[in-house]
């Protein structure tokens, strides 16, 4: 069943025209970047932008920062939410259903098949994004400060390691010159391990709104009703995470560590958020699955 | 092959199946007749596990449902309202998924493309090629379906109005194949709110009106003659002299006769130097058995 929804998801004209816009917008602001050598001040803005003048290839990093707060969680729950009530609407999951397709494991192979969709997408981001920089920004650090000498974010580059430090990729093998955040060295082996953390953090860090568009997914026959349903809960989530007055809540939200993939940039690796996202999406899996299921399984099917 | 004991369905207020006690055996082809609304759809979805019973017990193939659902479904082939596929993908590839979509292991694999090549050659699709369904006529859809539910070579079809969307040519196709099937040995359960359809076709119907199900009998019994016959004469008054006391109806130029054999009283009308323009005996149609058992459709609204 996992393969089939698998092919389903791969065969499927939405899943590459989502990838695709995906990576467009990256790849825009490269093209803006490079043509106006402006970008933001170090500290303000998305993350990383700040520094992809200096170093192109440090641009998958700047790109994933730039699609995590809303590209990605909206394919996400587009995806997610289309999942049951999709199915539903189009009439196929009755005949699923009867096949027999088991109504757990059709929620599982579904679960499995929104978490590739996600990797497929970060995985899609990272690489276009480092074509882009390498391409479009130019490798070398010398040349692009070079090139940009009235630029703020080239010329604070230097006096302000900490904030405008280098995200490195996997890709990097030359140079070498790759420091992490804290200013400290990488390792060219420390930094595959490192990006591919950061691709798992944000694999991770979606899996619970898939959990909340995949449950509501199960209550309504509507894909477009879940997919906003669970949208309307991480826009309530994001609200909440920059309120003073909520701090109560924040520990328990789902974007709440939606960030921190930055810290295994940091030397050493900040494990401290890293490891509370982790829980957090773990929890949000386990009771929105559980609530999937409860509801899923009991369900009469009228659809 | 079907039975359901007390059987009852419903929705916060709306009882959609009351009480159903169906029996539907090995070799039928059963037709399931109903008006629009009468509970047809919620019962089949019941027999497949879709709907969960409110009361009452259900038997397929031998064995409970809803438990013993990974055992029965495999056996059978269903077609529930409308046919449904992915309809930017063709019709074989909407097959071969479905088909891999559930269980049968390495057998099932093996044989799946041959199978889904024959089931499409059964519903006439064969050479309809890589086109996504999308392309796909009313009619074709509702060939693609019932190649949907033959794909594992059921011994049991469940069709909820397999007829819809499908030309008088459609029809008789699904009629041959059906009865071609059923002489192979699979049971044919079928619903539908198109009585000629279920007259050409089945040897059993139930028919259901408002839930309950009013009526389960071989067609042949019910539509037995009734030992009456129905002459037409443009010699009406003559007739109804010479039968007097054995007319027990007559409308214009027709009449109908209590008599022992059509034959006879051609041969006694005609002796009789009367003209007879048609003679036979007095058949109920269905149409008459269901419109005497059911009241008006629950869609109507009086």
């Amino acid at each position: 069943m996992i393969t089939v929804e698998l092919v389903k998801l791969l065969r499927r004209p939405r899943t590459w025209i989502s990838v695709v816009l995906t990576c467009a917008l990256p790849f825009m602001v490269a093209v803006f970047i490079t043509i106006t050598h402006l970008v933001p001040p170090p500290g303000q803005g998305s993350a990383f932008l700040s520094a992809v003048l200096q170093d192109g290839a440090l641009y998958p990093a700047a790109a994933l920062a730039l699609v995590l707060p809303v590209f990605l969680p909206v394919a996400v729950a587009v995806v997610a939410g289309d999942s049951i009530a999709g199915e539903a609407t189009g009439g196929t999951l009755r005949y699923l259903l009867v096949r027999p397709v088991g109504r757990t494991r059709l929620l599982i192979a579904k679960l499995v098949s929104v978490i590739v969709y996600v990797l497929l997408v970060v995985l899609a981001v990272t690489f276009t994004a480092y074509a882009t920089g390498v391409f479009l920004l130019g490798p070398s650090e010398a040349a692009a400060v070079g090139q940009a000498p009235g630029v703020p974010g080239g010329a604070v580059g230097g006096s302000a390691p900490g904030l405008a430090g280098q995200a490195p990729t996997a890709g990097q093998a030359a140079g070498g010159a790759v420091t992490s955040l804290s200013g400290a060295p990488l390792s060219l082996l420390q930094l595959t391990e490192r990006t591919a953390g950061a691709i798992a953090f944000i694999t991770v860090s979606m899996l619970g709104v898939a959990a909340i568009a995949l449950f509501l997914s199960t209550i309504t026959d509507s894909a477009l009703g879940s997919a906003l349903g669970a949208l309307a809960a991480l826009v309530a989530s994001e609200v909440l995470v920059t309120l003073n007055a909520a701090t109560v809540v924040q520990p328990y939200l789902p974007t709440r560590y939606w960030l921190a993939w930055i810290d295994f940039f940091r030397q050493p690796v900040f494990w401290r958020d890293i490891q509370r996202g982790f829980g957090i999406q773990a929890v949000y899996v386990v009771v929105f699955l559980a609530a999937a299921w409860a509801n899923f399984s009991t369900k009469d099917i009228t659809a | 092959m079907i039975i359901t004991r007390a059987l009852s369905k419903r929705y916060g207020a709306v009882t959609a199946v009351r009480s159903v006690d169906l029996d539907v055996r090995e070799g039928d082809r059963y037709g399931l007749l109903g008006p629009n609304g009468s509970g047809k759809t919620t019962l089949v979805r019941m027999l497949l596990g879709l709907v969960y019973a409110t009361s009452g017990e259900i038997e397929v193939l031998g064995r409970r449902m809803p438990r013993h659902a990974r055992d029965v479904l495999p056996q059978i082939g269903a077609l529930i309202e409308e046919p449904a596929a992915y309809p930017h993908l063709s019709g074989r590839a909407n097959l071969t998924l479905l088909d891999a979509a559930g269980p049968g292991g390495g057998v099932a694999r093996r044989t799946r493309r041959q199978r889904v090549g024959e089931a499409l050659e059964q519903v006439g699709l064969a050479g309809v090629g890589r086109r996504p369904v999308k392309a796909y006529s009313l009619g074709m859809r509702q060939r693609l379906g019932l190649a949907a539910a033959l794909i594992r070579q059921p011994r049991l079809l469940i069709l909820d109005e397999p007829g819809n969307g499908l030309d008088p040519r459609g029809i008789r196709d699904l009629r041959e194949l059906l009865t071609g099937l059923n002489d192979s040995g699979v049971t044919v359960f079928l619903s539908s709110h198109l009585l000629a359809e279920v007259e050409q076709l089945c040897t059993r119907v139930g028919v259901l009106d408002s839930g309950r199900l009013v009526l389960q009998d071989d067609l042949a019994a019910l539509c037995a003659p009734t030992g009456r016959i129905v002459v037409d004469t443009p010699d009406a008054d003559q007739v109804a002299a010479l039968l007097d006391g054995q007319v027990e109806h007559r409308d214009g130029q027709r009449l109908l006769v209590r008599y022992a054999g059509a034959a006879a009283l051609n041969t006694r009308l005609v002796g009789a130097g009367l003209r007879v323009s048609s003679i036979g005996p007095q058949q109920r149609t269905l149409e008459d058995i269901v419109l005497s058992v059911t009241g008006a459709g629950s869609d109507q609204i009086s």
